[in-house]
């Protein structure tokens, strides 16, 4: 290998670490507290206007299970989980931020995937293959999508 | 007829409105006879093993009138072509010992009447609980001499049906009990683990969600008695461990294969939740 590559994996690895450090609490390092998380996730304010593409199918699919009216554009609303009209005001940041990441924290036996963890899983596959997982774990959303819904939701005001 | 929560939500639905005016219109067939003469049960009394119900209900309740309709008579179901092709292979020898299945059995009509309705069930000489297709599958490599049929194949998904359509009316009656039951459990502890990154079990959405909708998916109990399924999405016949299979990827798990211990096990439970419902296959969902 040319001392080139290596330059170039060491300044990503260092690229990747530095962006970790800045910030960024890993899936493992979220800190719940009665189910809700305090602090954001990537240390910064979410974006709201990325809400309805996390919320539809292809990324976080909410919509698989939750209805949200103010996305009409949005077919095939799922029922399993609760509306998510008003859900801004019956729930604080800490606790929205909390449910997306882990709702089992709060709600014991909750269906809801946990779209921040990567461990404890079983059998866990290679997304939608069927076949088994290999290498690192990457959580369905990453910090930054976690924040940009939380404070999507928290303009659901009734 | 199955009511449930989702009737309700349906017609509130937005988009979905459309598909819910089928489902409530005042002509619907409330009840699933066939060709005129079969009487399918489709709703009855839960089995005493099942605590989660009171009522059990045929996947047949929850599809549109369109759908239920295309299983009521023969020559509208588009699995029956797939039938009569096993017909044929049942006539057929094959192996090196000359034989066919009629060389045993004789007409299928009679020889497998009741069969579809008590499997999986347990074998002794095996000493483990058979799946019909493994049983199909040992007929051919011990008694006939050729070759097994790949397990979700269309060779051996068609003499499945042919098998069940034998049995067609019959209570599903699984033994879970004796011998069986070890199996049983397995299968049971399987239906209610949460599997993959999405940490579902079947019992999130065919025992605790059944009636809702999930996207576009009118949930069922998830029962078996109408299996193998000729599926309209896409136009052949599926095994219920090809759905199973499925239903565990669609969960981001590794998936179990058609015909593992696993697979066995769960249909053998997962049929034993619809003991008292009617055998359907070759039953039609969409």
């Amino acid at each position: 290998m040319s001392a080139g590559l290596w330059l170039a994996l060491a300044g990503g690895l260092l690229g990747a670490t530095m962006a970790q450090a800045e910030g960024v609490v890993a899936p493992s390092d979220v800190v719940f507290e009665d189910g809700a998380v305090a602090v954001s996730l990537t240390g910064a304010p979410g974006n709201p206007e990325n809400g309805p593409d996390i919320i539809n199918k292809g990324s976080g699919n909410c919509i698989a299970c939750h209805q949200v009216s103010a996305l009409p554009d949005l077919a095939f609303q799922g029922e399993i989980g609760p509306p998510l009209d008003g859900v801004g005001d019956r729930w604080s940041e800490a606790q929205l931020r909390g449910i997306v990441a882990n709702a089992k924290m709060m709600f014991d036996e909750s269906m809801m995937p946990a779209f921040y963890k990567t461990e404890g899983f079983i059998r866990l596959g290679d997304e939608f293959t069927g076949k088994a997982h290999a290498g690192e774990v990457t959580p369905i959303l990453t910090a930054e999508q976690v924040e940009d819904v939380v404070a999507y939701l928290l303009t659901l005001k009734d | 007829m199955f009511q449930g929560k989702g009737a309700l939500a349906l017609a509130i639905g937005g988009a979905l409105s459309l598909i819910a005016a089928g489902s409530v219109v005042a002509d619907e067939p409330a009840k699933l006879v066939v060709n005129g003469e079969i009487e399918m049960v489709t709703e009855t009394e839960a089995p005493a093993h099942l605590d989660a119900f009171d009522t059990i209900y045929s996947g047949w309740t929850f599809r549109t009138p369109e759908t239920r309709m295309l299983q009521m008579d023969d020559f509208d179901n588009p699995a029956m072509v797939f039938v009569d092709q096993a017909a044929e292979a049942w006539d057929t020898v094959d192996g090196s010992e000359g034989k066919s299945c009629a060389s045993c059995h004789g007409d299928v009509a009679e020889g497998m009447a009741g069969v579809r309705a008590v499997y999986p069930k347990w074998n002794e000489a095996a000493g483990k609980v058979r799946t019909l297709v493994q049983q199909v599958n040992d007929c051919r490599e011990t008694r006939m001499g050729a070759e097994p049929w790949k397990y979700d194949g269309g060779k051996m998904v068609a003499m499945e049906s042919l098998i069940s359509v034998q049995s067609r009316g019959m209570p599903v009656n699984v033994a879970i009990d004796g011998p069986a039951q070890s199996t049983w459990e397995q299968g049971k502890d399987l239906y209610y683990t949460r599997f993959g990154q999405l940490e579902l079990s079947c019992a999130n959405c065919h025992e605790n969600n059944y009636g809702t909708m999930i996207r576009a998916d009118h949930l069922s109990q998830g029962q078996i008695n109408g299996f193998p399924v000729y599926r309209l999405k896409n136009t052949k016949l599926n095994t219920a461990h090809a759905r199973f299979k499925g239903c565990v990827r669609d969960t981001r798990a590794e998936t179990f294969n058609p015909g593992s211990p696993e697979f066995v096990a769960l249909e053998l439970y997962v049929a034993s939740r619809g003991n008292g419902l009617s055998v359907e296959a070759p039953s039609v969902r969409n």
